[in-house]
């Protein structure tokens, strides 16, 4: 024993040299690590309302990351690019996000068509990404089909199906219940992502007790809407039930200026835009429309200080996109730190976990299981959306009760129902 | 009920068209240019109006105001900067000069249009309406601002003719159309007399973009349809012929009415575009084509 004392000594001393030189390499490297900053591409078209307030609202949240330190001593580095609205373009970003700039994330668009562009190329150069507004039910069934493949991609946003249940829900309560209206033509724009959405409302509406008297779908380039809504008053509806988002200038202002008497509710998304008054002079009063985030809003201790923060930062308030891309920010962000790295596959598991307050509610994803996979969960104590309805030059929330800030009211010209006592 | 209301729909639609595509048969008529930044045109009024009316505050008629203005000076900008200088370099040969002012008035518009998306967004705008609310006729209730668009755009349409037909200016112009060469034996500056038409052009697309804009909205998107109906238009009425020009609009508006009303919405623009085939295959012409 005493013989082997020496060696075991001299092997003690090199395994502790050893140990020490491993734990300074280390101690550099990540060093190095906590230097290099977590780099997330932003792809969005910068010309359109609701695209712009999406590099903004993720650079906001960036810039409160790193202003307080950073990601675990990592500052947030955002990346962006203008798309235009293309899917060319759009592909060649997100590569060039890839390869070029180095990105771990990437969030992008909130034109379906666009999304499910880019979702194989988040499969093949397994690069996680986020869309903060598309709406289509195909993004995450695609992830549900083949997960190995695509679960890449994340679903920040939630679906044409959790939509439609959202505004079935709001229509129930505040025009069947409250009004007392039996019926509803559907009018939704020919897009990718209102076919999910059109199936929800003949799906949900009857449940509600809304029969469905028709259900027109139009082209995103009409401009005269004069014969839609001649059609639409044929069938006598007591409410029109929208799904639009590439028009909804040209629909409103015709509905206002035709004084059609029947209120619209649904999806709106260019409604969602705090210029949309100024948009269409002021005939977007008395629209109802579906939202899961405004500003003057509690929906979250963080909802209302994000709205006020963008305005100070960008001078008007963010459309839906923006609630969305700043919380997508965070929750990357939150994902690299739980994960303690961005290699994709960690990054995507952590993603997985998520479990974030953001401005629009709690978020979670859907699992693997699921059959919307890595979209956001819909549903009371989530992501549950409410009614807002433009009134005199601003958006008030309406229903549900406890994050309301007005009360229902119509122009003159529309027949609103009867109120329940 | 739905017959009166295609008449009324389809009458004041087709008379926007009339006077959107008249000031782009005109030029062609006189000078021999397409101007394919025609819709750009139209959109920089609609665009001005509101900015004006609606950011500005300045209220319905200052917007008009400064949209006819800023379109105005912009037509003679294209004239003074695009077509103008391709019509006199001589490094162009003269056969070639028509598909040069085609390119650059086609590149010029595509700039109108991105610096419009940039400045304003690609998001529609609708000018404050001049007139407000709506009226029953024969018991289809039409707003007013519907009325408004189809009476100006006649009334404009009438003085048009008037200046054409009925003054010596508009006799100049005329001739012009016919004979340039004969109007610069007659001692008139033929440059003075594009510039004349360019004017007056300039004014009647600005004229109809604040209506479109009132009636319609626009946005950067609509240049190209808008350019593309106008061109469309004044090939089915016969290249350079104004009552021609205003015929087509009528026939192209109310078969889009008719189809809108009949068939569906979504479908509004295809029997039109069919029709425009049809009519270069058997009448290449056009309606009342002059060659």
């Amino acid at each position: 024993m005493l013989e082997c004392a020496p060696v075991a000594g001299r092997r003690l001393v090199r395994a502790l040299l050893g140990s020490t030189i491993l734990l300074a390499a280390n101690a550099s490297l990540s060093t190095v690590q906590a230097a290099d900053p977590i780099r997330i591409a932003v792809i969005a078209e910068a010309q359109a309302i609701a695209g712009a307030a999406i590099p903004q609202a993720a650079q906001l949240a960036a810039d409160e990351i790193n202003a307080k330190g950073g990601m675990d001593g990592r500052k947030i580095e955002i990346v962006t690019y203008d798309n235009k609205s293309s899917a060319a373009d759009s592909v060649r970003a997100f590569q060039r996000a890839a390869s070029e700039d180095k990105a771990h994330a990437v969030i992008a668009s909130y034109i379906s068509e666009v999304v499910l562009a880019l979702q194989p190329w988040s499969a093949r150069l397994k690069l996680p990404f986020i869309t903060p507004g598309a709406a289509s039910n195909e993004i995450p069934l695609n992830v549900h089909k083949d997960y190995a493949r695509n679960k890449y991609s994340f679903h920040g946003y939630l679906t044409s199906k959790a939509q439609s249940q959202a505004v079935c829900d709001a229509a129930k309560a505040i025009l069947v219940e409250g009004r007392q209206m039996k019926t509803a033509v559907i009018m939704s724009e020919d897009a990718a992502w209102t076919k999910p959405l059109d199936e929800g409302y003949k799906e949900c509406l009857p449940k509600v007790g809304l029969k469905v008297l028709d259900h027109i779908r139009f082209s995103p380039s009409t401009t005269d809407f004069n014969p839609i809504f001649s059609r639409i008053e044929g069938a006598k509806p007591d409410v029109i039930v929208t799904g639009i988002s590439h028009v909804g200038v040209q629909p409103t202002v015709q509905w206002r200026s035709q004084q059609v008497p029947i209120p619209m509710i649904g999806i709106a998304s260019q409604a969602t835009n705090a210029t949309f008054w100024k948009e269409t002079n002021g005939a977007t009063e008395g629209v109802l429309f579906e939202m899961f985030a405004a500003p003057g809003t509690n929906v979250t201790p963080k909802t209302a200080p994000f709205a006020e923060a963008f305005k100070a930062k960008y001078g008007s308030y963010p459309g839906y996109a923006g609630y969305t891309a700043y919380d997508e920010v965070y929750y990357i962000a939150d994902a690299v730190k739980r994960a303690g790295s961005t290699d994709p596959d960690k990054l995507v598991e952590a993603l997985e976990k998520t479990d974030w307050e953001g401005t629009l509610g709690r978020i979670q994803f859907y699992g693997k299981d699921d059959e919307f996979t890595h979209s956001i969960k819909y549903g009371p104590g989530l992501v549950s959306g409410m009614m807002m309805q433009w009134q005199d030059g601003k958006q008030l929330a309406i229903w549900p009760q406890n994050v309301a800030n007005g009360k229902i009211t119509f122009p003159s010209f529309v027949k609103a129902g009867t109120a329940a006592n | 009920m739905t017959a009166i209301q295609i008449l009324i729909d389809g009458f004041a639609i087709s008379a926007l068209y009339a006077l959107g595509a008249t000031g782009f048969t005109l030029i062609f008529g006189v000078s021999g240019v397409l101007n394919l930044s025609h819709g750009a045109l139209m959109v920089t009024a609609a665009v001005v109006a509101w900015a004006a009316s609606s950011e500005l505050g300045l209220g319905s008629y200052a917007g008009a105001a400064a949209g006819i203005v800023v379109c105005t000076a912009l037509t003679l900008a294209t004239y003074g900067v695009v077509v103008r200088p391709i019509d006199k370099s001589r490094a162009i040969p003269p056969e070639e000069k028509e598909i040069f002012i085609l390119t650059g008035t086609l590149l010029w518009g595509i700039m109108i249009q991105e610096f419009i998306a940039y400045l304003f967004t690609s998001n529609a705008k609708t000018v404050m309406p001049i007139v407000e609310g709506v009226v029953t006729i024969a018991g289809v209730r039409t707003p007013w601002n519907q009325v408004f668009t189809a009476v100006v755009c006649w009334a404009v349409i009438g003085l048009l003719w008037l200046l054409v037909n009925r003054t010596r200016t508009g006799k100049v112009l005329l001739a012009a159309s016919m004979n340039p060469r004969g109007v610069t034996l007659l001692g008139f500056e033929l440059s003075q007399i594009y510039v004349a038409i360019w004017l007056i052009y300039g004014v009647l697309a600005g004229i109809a973009g604040v209506l479109l804009g009132q009636f319609l909205g626009v946005s950067s998107y609509s240049v190209g349809p808008l350019t593309a109906s106008a061109f469309s238009i004044v090939v089915l009425g016969g290249l350079g012929s104004v009552s021609g020009s205003l015929i087509a609009a009528y026939v192209v508006g109310y078969l889009e009415t008719l189809t809108a009303y009949l068939v569906s919405p979504a479908y509004r623009t295809i029997p039109a575009l069919l029709l425009l085939v049809a009519v270069m295959y058997v009448r290449p012409q056009g309606l009342l084509g002059r060659r």
